[in-house]
């Protein structure tokens, strides 16, 4: 038996064959594919009316409105209608119509398990790999291809392991591991191949935590991004099971459980990874990324004079139940400064009641947090967005020029934390300071 | 593959010359992405080169630096290209999900490790026979095409039927044909 990453496992299973080689073109079956308000109905029912054709199987379709809501104008209401009107006119069974961003309300309801192998039509589609699941983005009319065919081709991926070893110190998180990565490798550093996530730190990390990693391995250009599941992946399983109603059980969207391997399955083989990449979580400081790309790395104390007119807490990366914790830990008893706006746009409403719950969002709201709605928001760059000139530090995912505002909009990047930090000192500020 | 013995016709196309890490958002950018593609075209890579969208001549050819379409999964930013009339792009590396979109969608990307002697602004014309790159008239007679890396059949074949679209449509008609006999 030839020795198998934990991606070529998932995609030899996805293939139907024993064992898969690099480089090899193989064709697989999707297990679960993901689309939303932007990337789906409106763009899949016209191409489908064209073909004549219909889904392949609507168990396995998740539609999550969280783009173009809440509707701004005219045009995303138009948008947000299609969904709604195809959803239930398909009779589709899985629907999260406003209720967050869908790479935390698929998992958080329960339709990822570990070895589907799965597609989304959102380039932060691997956030799924946080499972131990195969997921990555698509294009519509790829997109297509899957709900018409229930298939896909792909070529098998190198698998590249970014071993941290060590321990992550206070202030420091899952969303400055990335950006290190990121400014390391450049946005296009794992060249479209496989990244799986190893090492004592991101064994320590949670589940969500973990989902920070892998979603951003879009930012690295791999296709998808792995931590093989453990305990804690089968912990937070059991406190996220799948779509069931007490008036009609639902069936979980992709296989049943027995078809999948064994999760003791799911890990490389020793000898398998083809390349990997050594970190020191124990020396990591937060990381700052610098207009305007997430590959713009600097050290933080370069811009300790910078001052910020809006922090922003939000986005699938960035504003998850604990991002949320981590920026009320800086925050506990403080007002941010004069001038600065604090703006929090939870992940998913799950998370923002669960901050509610828990004190959370009443510390963010006591230090001046304007909350928004919970969905991709500036994020996406869709609409609502910053304005001209303004500096803004954000713990979201691209800091693209002109993608969260006017060409003049200066976006830096950093962990909930630091935005936290940050918007409590009215300039770029280190939360480890703060925390101290 | 496509073989210099092959009888595809050698065409003659205008070159546009793009920097490095050209992404997505500069592509399609997000504020008109609720718009119709023949909108969206108009604001290509509008921050970047204002009078590209204008100017643009369909047959014209974009070659690029490396990590030419990274970010998103937006296939509106091989969309508009197509919408435009771009005839390939060529460039050392892409995004890998642009990657797809673009040949999904009908757009032939060239992979061209010797990118460097195309990106000399001197170069203003390009010649293509499938997906053989020749920098002039003396490349194409002698037969010396830059080194690409040669795009997969499937794919090739599917950029020839126009994107992924035409060609389920062609499979599904052929399904239908097998079906009846």
């Amino acid at each position: 038996m030839t020795v198998q990453s934990l991606a070529q496992k998932i995609i030899a299973r996805a293939a139907g064959r024993a064992s898969v080689q690099v480089g090899d073109i193989v064709t697989c079956n999707v297990d679960l594919a993901m689309f939303h308000d932007s990337s789906g109905p409106r763009r899949l029912k016209p191409m489908l009316e064209e073909l004549g054709a219909e889904l392949w199987d609507k168990n396995k379709v998740v539609l999550v409105m969280d783009h173009y809501v809440p509707a701004q104008d005219e045009g995303s209401r138009k948008i947000v209608q299609i969904a709604r009107d195809w959803a239930r006119d398909q009779d589709l069974p899985h629907v999260y119509d406003s209720q967050g961003i869908c790479h935390v309300v698929v998992p958080q309801h329960g339709h990822i398990q570990p070895g589907m192998f799965c597609v989304g039509g959102d380039s932060h589609s691997p956030t799924g790999g946080a499972l131990g699941a195969y997921m990555f983005g698509i294009g519509s009319t790829e997109m297509l291809g899957v709900v018409v065919t229930g298939q896909i081709w792909l070529r098998v991926p190198q698998t590249i392991a970014m071993h941290w070893s060590g321990q992550l110190s206070a202030g420091v998180c899952a969303k400055d591991m990335m950006l290190s990565m990121i400014a390391r490798f450049g946005m296009n550093g794992a060249n479209y191949e496989a990244v799986e996530f190893t090492g004592s730190a991101v064994r320590a990390l949670s589940l969500p935590e973990r989902m920070t990693l892998c979603n951003m391995s879009a930012e690295l250009g791999a296709q998808t991004g792995l931590v093989a599941p453990d305990k804690i992946t089968r912990a937070w399983l059991k406190a996220h099971p799948g779509p069931q109603t007490s008036s009609s059980p639902i069936h979980l969207p992709a296989i049943e459980d027995s078809e999948l391997p064994p999760h003791a399955d799911l890990h490389s083989d020793p000898g398998s990874i083809d390349v990997q990449h050594e970190f020191d979580a124990n020396g990591l400081s937060p990381q700052l990324a610098a207009p305007h790309s997430p590959a713009h790395g600097v050290p933080l104390a370069d811009h300790a004079n910078t001052k910020i007119d809006v922090a922003y807490i939000g986005a699938c990366t960035g504003a998850k139940l604990q991002d949320m914790q981590f920026a009320a830990q800086v925050l506990k008893g403080h007002q941010v400064a004069r001038g600065v706006q604090l703006l929090l746009a939870p992940a998913s409403l799950r998370d923002q009641a669960l901050a509610e719950r828990d004190g959370t969002l009443q510390i963010l709201l006591d230090a001046g947090a304007q909350v928004l709605p919970s969905a991709c928001g500036a994020c996406a760059g869709y609409g609502s967005s910053f304005g001209d000139g303004q500096t803004v530090i954000s713990s979201t995912a691209r800091n693209f020029k002109g993608r969260m505002g006017p060409a003049s909009t200066q976006v830096f990047l950093a962990s909930a934390y630091t935005v936290a930090a940050s918007a409590l000192k009215g300039c770029i500020a280190d939360p480890r300071e703060v925390l101290a | 593959m496509t073989q210099d013995s092959s009888p595809l016709p050698v065409t003659q196309h205008k070159i546009w010359h793009l920097p490095a890490d050209v992404d997505t958002d500069a592509l399609a950018p997000g504020a008109y992405m609720q718009h119709g593609i023949d909108v969206i075209a108009q604001h290509c890579l509008e921050n970047l080169l204002p009078q590209f969208a204008s100017a643009v001549k369909p047959g014209d050819v974009l070659v690029a630096g490396p990590n030419f379409g990274i970010g998103s999964s937006r296939e509106q930013a091989a969309a508009v290209l197509v919408h435009l009339g771009v005839a390939a792009v060529i460039a050392p590396s892409y995004g890998g999900l642009f990657f797809r979109n673009a040949f999904n969608l009908g757009l032939l990307l060239l992979t061209c490790r010797e990118i460097d002697l195309l990106q000399n602004k001197e170069q203003t014309i390009v010649y293509l026979r499938g997906q053989l790159v020749y920098l002039s008239p003396e490349s194409v007679e002698t037969n010396q095409p830059l080194v690409c890396a040669p795009v997969p059949d499937f794919l090739l074949a599917m950029v020839q039927a126009g994107g992924l679209l035409p060609h389920l449509k062609q499979q599904r008609a052929l399904a239908a044909v097998t079906a009846h006999a």
